[in-house]
């Protein structure tokens, strides 16, 4: 059995694979979009195929299976042995078939999605690339493979971001999400340095083993280490007050929004925090503040969704404010509840983008037929399309009832785990009930966002426009395939976790028990009782009732005019459409003086004046000065040579001489 | 024994080598006085060499055997300079001057 496990190498290494033939493809010949095609999916296809057998090989290994696959000595230096090892344990599991299938299925829509455009080769090898790092990041045994995985994926991130990158805005968004990103893994790279210093490994299994050994519990030791980490998160996460990158990351081809900055990489935090469940939890304080800027964030971000005009924005927040979410329920130690939502989110959430990039693709070929100008991403400019593309409608129902939480569906299991396990702390602390009042109101804003999006979208008056109307038609099977898979996703991922007062519950629970027992002897019990769990399950389903009948009671769709002849926004709907100004605020307090200093400071006076003038031209200019001196010896004249010659060997032989006797 | 005379001639010769080169301008007669120096340090050694072995006889032989060379490639050199600068006074030779 091992031995199939052993072939997780090559889960990682199909990816790669794909990602240099389609590198080299689109270099030499970007233009054979078939074998890009075949290539890109069929690796991506193969990858899923061999993780699947490799989960099943090692679940039949009983009882708590753990595997870790070394494949050589990356870095031996000293008492610092880093191995190049994958690790397939419950946790890497269950990310690994996410990450491979999710990303199978988003591969398969991109062959649609991009099918006309002139970077197909490249976009593709970008994409395997990416799906390529992010294995790392899943499988990786250690915190520096993991680190490879972690800042490879900010790297694709940054490369499919910037994929358009004759327009500038873009390029700008690449390099916002790279620095951001930047930001976070410093927090890492220190907790990283400071878990070597404690425990002198840097292996996952030797650091969590030897936790208890090296660390008090609540020190603060471990309470540096888990907010660095958690700052790696944040940057990575898009949690506050990192998270600015992840709106302007739409700016890449949609399908890279699903993949990307949706199902996978920003939640590589929460598989990090659930990954060192025992070092969080041995830090209550730094737990709090995960789950403190997890609610807090799920909150902020919600409230700007409700304003927004560009459908991928809406989108964008939503993510936000679902991993703000994950990370409230890794932050109270429901580290399966976490996990969890980043299951149900990736199959929701990838369906919520793919649908919407085949709302975008249908607006966009309508306008290109009319050779309009319009923003094919406004919502403005939508209304009434299920009429015309009823099985992205469809699907995108489902998707948005389960991220509204309604009951039955995938999001509404998983977001309620979360708040359960939230209230149930609140018992040891009130924190955790103002956390779980935060969520409350976050998933009542969820479920009307939602319900907004859906009704601009879909239904009420077309206001594309008459001659664009003739156009609209739904996108080819090729990228409505993926969202059926991924609507069955969205409606029966609840059954892989249902509450305890269900019937087959907390399978995910179990399956996950053997990484989260660690972390789990140095938490608080905390049970609800029956009676509780079912009030909780009430009002998760009245608050998303409330939410969805809120939107449609309040918003007309009727009377929207198109982008083009909108009104400017006012009041505090300005505020909420310009996000609270955060970009604003951070440009006028964080770029503004950096590039000041770096400008007037850092270039004119240390660049120009001490590196340049001082260090190079000065030492060039001194030795030239001693040059100078010296050369004034050289006369020319033998005669000159000579006689110092005759002197120098003269004063020699008195040395000589003096020194015998 | 000579030995005596012998080291007194041989130190009178290097230093006339020596006076030579410092005072003389023409090549060839520097290269010459080089050569009365190499050769008065011959002296020495043949004449050392009667009191302590054979040792110094041997140095002498190759003291020639690189003087003779020397001379070869010394020669070479001033008819170069002399076709060069079509002079052999050392004083209008300073192409090494800084």
């Amino acid at each position: 059995m091992a031995n199939t496990v052993d072939l997780v190498w090559l889960v990682v290494a199909l990816p790669l694979a794909g990602f240099l033939a389609n590198g080299w493809i689109s270099f030499f010949r970007p233009q054979a979009k078939r074998a890009v095609s075949v290539i890109g999916v069929g690796v991506l296809v193969l990858a899923f195929v061999v993780a699947v057998a490799v989960v099943r090989a090692a679940a039949g290994v009983e009882p708590a299976w753990f595997f870790v696959v070394k494949l050589w000595t990356w870095m031996p230096a000293g008492n610092l042995v880093i191995d190049v090892a994958a690790q397939v344990d419950r946790l890497s599991s269950v990310m690994l078939l996410v990450v491979t299938g999710v990303g199978m299925l988003i591969h398969v829509f991109s062959v649609g999605y991009m099918r006309e455009d002139p970077g197909y080769a490249r976009y593709f090898a970008y994409l395997n690339l990416f799906v390529f790092f992010m294995l790392v990041l899943v499988v990786g045994a250690s915190f520096p493979v993991m680190f490879v995985g972690w800042e490879g994926v900010g790297l694709c991130s940054y490369l499919l971001i910037g994929f358009w990158f004759t327009e500038k805005a873009n390029a700008d968004a690449g390099k916002k999400a790279f620095i951001m990103n930047r930001i976070g893994d410093f927090g890492f790279l220190v907790a990283m340095f400071m878990i070597f210093d404690a425990t002198g490994s840097l292996s996952f299994r030797e650091v969590f083993e030897s936790a208890p050994v090296h660390f008090a519990v609540g020190g603060t030791t471990i309470t540096l280490i888990t907010l660095a980490l958690f700052l790696g998160c944040a940057g990575k996460s898009a949690q506050i007050p990192l998270y600015t990158w992840l709106p302007d990351a739409m700016a890449g081809p949609t399908p890279v929004s699903a993949l990307i900055h949706a199902a996978t990489m920003v939640t590589a935090g929460v598989y990090l925090v659930a990954r060192s469940n025992i070092l969080f939890a041995m830090a209550p304080l730094s737990s709090a503040v995960v789950a403190g800027v997890g609610a807090l964030t799920a909150l902020f971000a919600a409230t700007i969704a409700l304003k927004q005009w560009d459908i991928k924005k809406v989108l964008a927040y939503s993510t936000v404010s679902q991993l703000g979410y994950m990370f409230l329920g890794v932050g109270v130690g429901a580290y399966t509840s976490g996990l969890f939502h980043v299951v149900t989110h990736a199959f929701f959430k990838a369906l919520l983008f793919l649908g919407s990039g085949s709302v975008i693709y249908a607006l966009h070929h309508a306008y290109h037929h009319t050779h309009a100008h319009e923003d094919a991403q406004d919502m403005r400019n939508m209304g009434g399309l299920a009429k015309y593309m009823p099985w992205t409608a469809g699907l995108m129902w489902v998707a948005t009832l389960a991220i509204a939480g309604v009951p039955g569906f995938s999001g509404f299991f998983s977001k309620d785990e979360i708040l359960a396990r939230t209230f149930a702390r609140g018992a040891e602390a009130p924190y955790f009930y103002v956390l779980w009042g935060m969520g409350v109101v976050a998933a009542l804003l969820t479920a009307f966002y939602m319900t907004r999006l859906m009704l601009y979208t879909f239904h009420g008056p077309n206001r594309t426009g008459e001659r664009e109307r003739a156009h609209l038609h739904e996108a080819p099977w090729v990228m409505t395939g993926p969202l059926v898979v991924l609507g069955a996703g969205s409606l029966f991922a609840g059954v892989l976790n249902l509450p305890e007062v269900l019937p087959f519950s907390g399978r995910l629970e179990h399956w996950l028990e053997p990484v989260t027992e660690a972390g789990a002897v140095y938490l608080p019990e905390a049970h609800l009782a029956h009676g509780t769990e079912w009030a909780l399950l009430g009002l998760a389903t009245l608050i998303a009732a409330a939410g969805m009948a809120g939107a449609w009671r309040i918003l007309k769709p009727g009377s929207l005019v198109p982008a083009r002849v909108a009104p400017a926004e006012a009041g505090w709907r300005l505020l909420l459409s310009r996000k609270y100004y955060v970009d604003e605020i951070y440009g006028a307090l964080i770029v503004r003086p950096l590039v000041w200093v770096s400008d007037r400071v850092l270039w004119k006076v240390v660049d120009a004046l001490v590196i340049d003038g001082a260090a190079v031209n000065g030492s060039a200019r001194t030795t030239q000065l001693v040059g100078w001196i010296g050369s004034r010896l050289q006369t020319g004249r033998v005669g000159a040579y000579v006689l110092l010659f005759v002197v120098g060997v003269l004063w020699l032989l008195r040395a000589v001489a003096g020194q015998g006797s | 024994m000579l030995l005596q005379p012998a080291l007194v001639v041989s130190a009178v010769l290097f230093a006339l080598g020596v006076a030579g080169v410092l005072l003389r301008r023409n090549a060839i007669v520097i290269f010459m006085c080089v050569e009365l120096m190499l050769n008065a340090v011959n002296l020495t050694f043949v004449a050392l060499a009667q009191q302590l072995g054979p040792e110094g006889q041997v140095v002498v032989f190759f003291v020639m055997a690189v003087a003779a060379a020397e001379a070869a490639v010394g020669l070479a050199i001033v008819i170069g300079i002399y076709r060069h600068d079509q002079t052999l006074d050392l004083g209008n030779i300073n192409l090494l001057s800084g």
